[in-house]
């Protein structure tokens, strides 16, 4: 079996499951995020009255942090109350963060773990070993109903990254690379694991920033065989209790492919696809309006640290604005207690509480019509951050950063010497 | 039970029309299902709301709700009063969501040579073919898994897990 097939057996209580088997499994994290209070609506209408696994149960208020508007603002008065009469104590306030960026942090996302949150992008959880997927509210109401949700067993196609990055070129490009060869419908219903070379060199942040791009080839999980660099960042949080499962050695993956990522450029998605993927060279020039920098695909510490290394005394072009929102409050604080943020701020960038913000086109920072933004992020669907006929391009924290230094799509590494 | 002959006019989209164009973002803060249902494909054409009626089929190639997992999308779809989505393929959340709600779906690999914006579709389940009944040309559909099927015959997870009040 494949690890993430050892996790499904594990929570459904099964010696072992079979790719396309349909299983009942207990679910370990179930989160919801402000966009869902249909949840709560939904668990009333199947005949909910008591939470099952309250202390299971994570409420995260990212979406619309803080709220632009009344009916949010009802939306949160609601989910807090519902925290206070279900029990529910985990519950992340405006103040927090992205969902997946919050519980890395907190160390509550562990090797092992079945993790399912009310957001596609949970596929995020796959850079710690974990089994994390995405659902619809009503989905998600029936865990809180019952703590079980089902499943089909997935098939499993591994992409084995080798080599060596080249300086300027970073997880973000690689998985964008991945995109634009494999295209968006690759992985329907699949898990997607990486493994090769590469992985070991990435960092936990990169990993992430991997995993959670797979929902952008409809992969319903993401895996990274937990490794030195997994521990050791568990460790920095306190956690040592988890199961690491792993694969057997006759399993039988769907596909395999291998790409070597030494030959890679900065990559640019062009709109109004994930997957019109370019070598960032034949874009280089376009004018952007905005740049973004943030969320839980781009807004690590990391990425603000290569940011303020590029903009550092320097300041962004007078026809662009670059808005700058930490993925969380904990990477907000150390933006903060490393000097980022001044850096930031001192060349001209515009800092947005921690939260989704302009990525899926709610609040905070949407573009007009007709204007071009590049950013961090994971989607550039039409009308996704804002007007219909704004262009989006997707690119790396630093190929952002140098762009709104110019004013124009820029290679960053010149930048980066 | 679903039935098993479903038929209506086809309104034909492309690839990867995605949930933020099925629902897009600036409307997520609505509770109303009935308000949802107004900003149904608002996002990927201008002309949908206008010539829609109701029982109309939805027709699109493959990837048809990928992207967020929004439930609005299918509740949109669902309300607004779409007899059935017929795609290449399908988002795998979306496929969830809309089973949910009672919406099927009919998975067509090759519904693009019978697709014919404004013909009448008929989806067949029992002899497994959606038929364009301007052309008569028919085309082979996926049947639906058990598991799905019985949260479509339940008119959705919601009467199927709580019987009593629906």
């Amino acid at each position: 079996m494949h690890a993430l097939e050892k996790i499904l057996a594990y929570r459904a209580g099964l010696k072992e499951v079979r790719a396309g088997e349909i299983v009942n499994c207990k679910v370990d994290l179930a989160g919801i995020n402000d966009l869902y209070p249909q949840t709560m609506y939904s668990f009333r209408e199947i005949g909910g009255e008591k939470v099952a696994c309250p202390d299971k149960v994570v409420i995260f208020l990212d979406h619309y942090a803080p709220p632009s508007t009344i009916k949010a603002a009802q939306t949160h008065a609601e989910f807090r109350q519902f925290a206070r009469e279900q029990g529910i104590e985990k519950l992340m306030d405006v103040n927090e963060g992205v969902c997946h960026q919050v519980l890395a942090d907190k160390g509550l996302t562990r090797p092992g773990m079945l993790i399912v949150i009310t957001d596609s992008h949970t596929t995020t959880h796959g850079a710690f070993g974990a089994f994390g997927t995405g659902v619809g509210a009503t989905d998600l109401a029936c865990i809180l109903k019952t703590g079980e949700l089902w499943f089909r067993v997935p098939r499993v196609v591994k992409i084995n990254l080798n080599g060596t990055l080249q300086p300027g070129v970073y997880a973000k490009d690689v998985i964008l690379h991945v995109i634009g060869k494999v295209k968006a419908d690759f992985a329907i219903y699949k898990g997607v694991e990486f493994a090769g070379t590469l992985i070991p060199k990435l960092s936990v942040s990169e990993r992430m920033a991997l995993c959670n791009m797979t929902t952008e080839i409809g992969a319903k999980t993401a895996y990274i065989q937990p490794d030195e660099v997994t521990i050791s960042f568990l460790k920095e949080k306190g956690v040592t209790e988890y199961n690491i499962f792993t694969t057997d050695p006759d399993y039988q993956y769907e596909e395999e492919l291998t790409f070597d990522v030494s030959e890679i450029g900065p990559q640019v998605a062009a709109p109004f696809s994930v997957d019109n993927v370019y070598d960032l060279q034949d874009h280089i020039g376009t004018p952007i309006d905005q740049a973004f920098l943030g969320t839980c695909t781009g807004g690590r510490l990391e990425d603000i640290a290569i940011a303020a290394k590029i903009l550092k005394g320097r300041k962004i072009h007078k026809n662009t604005r670059m808005l700058v929102v930490p993925a969380s409050m904990e990477t907000q604080m150390e933006a903060i207690r490393l000097g980022y943020m001044q850096d930031l701020l001192e060349a001209g960038c515009t800092f947005v509480t921690p939260g989704c913000a302009a990525c899926l086109g709610t609040h905070e920072g949407l573009i007009a019509e007709g204007e071009t933004c590049i950013t961090s992020s994971s989607r550039n669907f039409p009308g996704r951050m804002g007007h219909k006929k704004g262009k989006i391009f997707l690119a790396s924290p630093a190929t952002v950063a140098a762009s709104a230094l110019n004013g124009v799509i820029t290679d960053p590494t010149p930048y980066l010497k | 039970m679903v039935s098993r002959i479903i038929t209506g006019k086809m309104h034909v989209f492309g690839n990867n029309i995605d949930t933020d164009q099925i629902y897009p973002g600036q409307y997520l803060d609505v509770t109303d299902h009935n308000e949802m249902a107004k900003y149904c494909l608002q996002g990927a054409s201008d002309k949908f709301a206008q010539e829609f009626v109701k029982g109309d089929i939805v027709v699109a190639g493959t990837n048809f709700g990928c992207g967020s997992s929004r439930e609005n999308a299918a509740i949109a779809l669902k309300v607004r009063g779409v007899g059935a989505v017929v795609a290449k393929s399908f988002g795998r959340i979306f496929y969830r969501n809309a089973f949910n709600l009672g919406l099927p779906l009919i998975v067509c690999p090759r519904i693009d040579e019978i697709a014919g914006h404004g013909d009448e579709l008929t989806i067949d389940m029992d002899r497994e073919l959606a038929i364009n009944n301007r052309t008569g040309k028919s085309v082979p559909i996926e049947p639906i898994s058990e598991y799905a099927m019985k949260i479509l015959n339940a008119g959705g997870i919601k009467p199927l897990l709580n019987p009593k009040k629906e």
